[in-house]
């Protein structure tokens, strides 16, 4: 339902007047013959339907692109802060030409306009360049809405990130919408490509740090010499930014603070606290209170020593970062019911990341066929990765020398 | 935005291969895990199996774009059509088509205690109130320990007493739970609100048959004895209307009346209603077509049990047929 122009709300003077002004303090003021011009367009927007958003939208894309010059790209910018909701669309759609627009012309054209009648003979030109698709909403809570009609969303959707786990983000949605493919995610883009991230796992990558698409290339690339400084090598970098998305955003200072961090509290040497933080890049990126009540729990509570806390962290890192109550519930269990002394669990740090209802099934299944045998002096010797890592036909056939049906039963009996 | 199950056209219910996920369905509850955590681990992997069935057509549709005419001087503009991908209906911008499923628990048991527990899905969180106000018996396995006694009846607590137990016999323990049964039958009879005095009644009572049709105190129908190895010893108890802590509680009431003090090691639920312990699913099973499969199986049973409670309510007194075990 189209407004007529002497309908526009009274809102839209206040609201957008007063940017339209600020921006006609830089641009020239509009002289009288274009306001002729403006007068043949203002009738256009009869034929429309849609809101007078819309309507507006059709006055600068027929005086747009085709009849106009070009607009700067700082007309542009002005006019994203203009409409700070609305989404920045292709050019030949829209052009957010307000500057165009005299404020004061615009009032006193609106008073005195007759509205067009539709059976106004219109030339074939203007008639072909009439697009009538529905207006955009200026706020949504989705970006599916705006998908369809934004080059850049398209783009990123064939890359596969994944819109609907980032539009539930604060800020993510509109970000998106107002960058340009081709000026800043293209480049970016290019970087990760240089440094080793697959094409497959750019979509991923996004959906996890997409701020990186607003980062400084400067900035990016100090960083990654700042990892090669420290002898990371390629395929090393390129693994630990697939795996620990966030990496880069992450100051060069702030990643030496935990490189330092780790080298200290572990008591590594350089090359192992190299690979420890490929294993697990997550170690860069997270918190570290965790890890340092970790190690508090490993040292005073469990009592390992140094030297085997740095052997458990070399073959397991993400033991560093399991939760408290888990690890000493498990190692409660391990230790006291099933009887395994320090020094084996030392062997086998896998125990601490596997759940710890499963070790429980397994060993009371063990203990009631009388073979929950785990020292390695003893015959019938079952070693604790074999308990825990292993899936349950191999673990029934091999080690507990049953059938699945057998175990299944036992289960129903706990 | 979420999405219940939508059923298509197929009659049966729990059909594989269509999306249709309504009614009940049994799992094995192990010992230590949350009667919550368990509910929402069941919907997480429903919700997995429901959005990984179908894939994603790429929908295109026909837009007019503007641009100049081939083979002209390039001033004239005319609209051409093209068909373009819509790329709004794309997976990665809808999300997943499915983000809840009602699932319903039914008689719930607390962390300590494992067994049968069922659950409901969808439409079959109404045959979920249909089966407590059924008001059918429970069977569970209880096992204890002479010998002490705690604050909280179970092995776990602080130690209250210790005692000696050798004066214990296989005969005591029968005796007592005789007595145990005894006074629960007589509440039975009370609490199911019947008159004794009509033919009907006298020959249900003869038979067995009498529970109460309403709320009640917990009521033992059965208490049994299967293994007695001093200082440990295996019950059966049929129950309705219980909470596992009251049966602690029983347990330990029979170490005093045994003249000792008992504990309880393991509180296990081997039935609820007409789900036995065959029909419970483990944790490995708790995927999408194990549950669909366990539902059809268990479907025509529901439906004979709900019918016979509910002719039998039809009469003006409360007696019910008792379930078949």
């Amino acid at each position: 339902m189209a407004l007529p122009a002497q309908q526009i709300p009274k809102w839209f003077y206040t609201i957008k007047i007063r940017n339209f002004i600020t921006i006609m303090q830089i641009r020239n003021p509009l002289t009288r013959p274009r306001k002729t011009a403006l007068h043949g367009l203002l009738a256009l927007p009869q034929q429309s339907s849609g809101s007078f958003f819309h309507w507006g939208f059709k006055n600068y894309r027929t005086s747009s692109l085709w009849n106009s010059s070009q607009t700067s790209s700082s007309t542009r910018q002005e006019n994203i802060s203009v409409q700070d909701t609305h989404p920045h669309l292709n050019e030949e759609q829209l052009k957010t030409e307000i500057t165009n627009f005299d404020p004061q012309i615009l009032l006193e054209e609106l008073e005195d306009l007759p509205p067009i009648s539709p059976l106004q003979q219109i030339s074939e030109e203007d008639a072909v360049q009439i697009i009538a698709e529905p207006p955009l909403p200026p706020t949504s809570f989705t970006l599916r809405d705006y998908v369809d009609r934004s080059d850049t969303l398209q783009k990123l959707v064939l890359l596969g990130v994944n819109l609907s786990k980032l539009e539930k983000r604060p800020g993510a949605g509109t970000l998106l919408l107002r960058l340009d493919f081709k000026n800043d995610i293209q480049k970016i883009l290019l970087f990760l490509k240089d440094i080793g991230v697959e094409d497959n796992q750019l979509g991923a990558f996004l959906t996890k740090n997409y701020i990186i698409l607003t980062e400084d290339l400067e900035n990016l690339r100090t960083r990654v010499a700042y990892l090669e400084s420290k002898k990371f090598s390629k395929t090393d970098i390129s693994r630990m930014v697939v795996n620990a998305p966030y990496l880069l955003s992450f100051p060069v200072d702030r990643l030496d603070n935990r490189l330092g961090f780790f080298q200290k509290e572990l008591g590594l040497n350089v090359q192992k606290t190299r690979e420890l933080v490929v294993r697990l890049p997550r170690l860069l990126t997270g918190s570290l209170e965790p890890v340092k009540e970790n190690m508090k729990v490993y040292r005073l509570q469990l009592g390992f020593k140094h030297n085997e806390i740095q052997h458990m962290v070399t073959r397991i890192p993400k033991i560093l970062t399991a939760s408290k109550r888990k690890l000493t519930e498990t190692f409660d269990y391990v230790h006291n019911v099933m009887s395994v002394p320090h020094h084996i669990i030392v062997k086998f740090p896998q125990v601490f990341n596997s759940k710890l209802l499963k070790i429980k099934e397994r060993h009371s299944f063990l203990s009631y066929l009388g073979r929950a045998q785990y020292d390695p002096q003893k015959p019938n010797y079952i070693s604790l990765d074999k308990l825990v890592s292993i899936p349950d036909e191999v673990f029934c056939k091999e080690v507990a020398k049953a059938s699945l049906q057998d175990f299944e039963t036992f289960l129903k009996t706990l | 935005m979420s999405l219940p199950v939508v059923p298509f056209g197929s009659a049966s219910m729990g059909y594989v291969g269509s999306s249709r996920l309504h009614g009940l369905f049994a799992v094995y509850k192990p010992p230590g895990l949350n009667w919550k955590h368990l509910r929402d681990t069941v919907e997480l992997q429903l919700l997995k199996g429901l959005n990984s069935q179908k894939k994603h057509t790429p929908q295109e549709h026909v837009r007019f774009l503007l641009g100049p005419m081939e083979g002209s001087e390039g001033k004239e503009l005319t609209l051409s059509a093209t068909s373009v991908p819509v790329l709004s209906e794309h997976p990665l911008v809808r999300g997943p088509k499915y983000r809840s499923v009602k699932v319903g628990v039914g008689h719930r048991l607390d962390v300590k205690s494992s067994g049968v527990f069922v659950l409901g899905v969808g439409h079959g969180n109404k045959l979920l109130t249909d089966i407590y106000n059924a008001h059918l018996t429970k069977d569970y396995t209880v096992r204890g320990i002479l010998g002490k006694a705690t604050d909280d009846f179970s092995d776990e607590g602080r130690l209250v007493e210790k005692t000696t137990y050798d004066h214990v016999t296989p005969e005591k323990l029968s005796r007592i739970l005789a007595v145990i049964q005894g006074s629960h039958q007589k509440a039975l009879v009370m609490y199911s609100n019947l008159d004794l005095k009509t033919q009907e009644a006298y020959e249900m009572a003869v038979k067995g048959l009498i529970r109460p049709m309403a709320k009640s105190p917990m009521l033992i129908t059965g208490i049994q004895c299967l293994q007695f190895a001093p200082p440990e010893f295996l019950l059966e108890i049929q129950c309705m209307h219980e909470t596992q802590q009251l049966l602690r509680r029983v347990v330990h009431e029979i170490g005093l009346e045994l003249k000792s003090a008992a504990v309880c090691t393991q509180v296990r639920r081997t039935r609820d209603g007409v789900f036995t312990l065959e029909d419970a699913l483990l944790r490995t099973q708790w995927d999408m077509h194990s549950i669909q499969k366990s539902i059809q199986k268990a479907a025509p049973r529901i439906e004979a049990e709900l019918e016979k409670c509910q002719t039998v309510a039809l009469c003006p007194r409360d007696p019910v047929g008792q379930p078949a075990s």
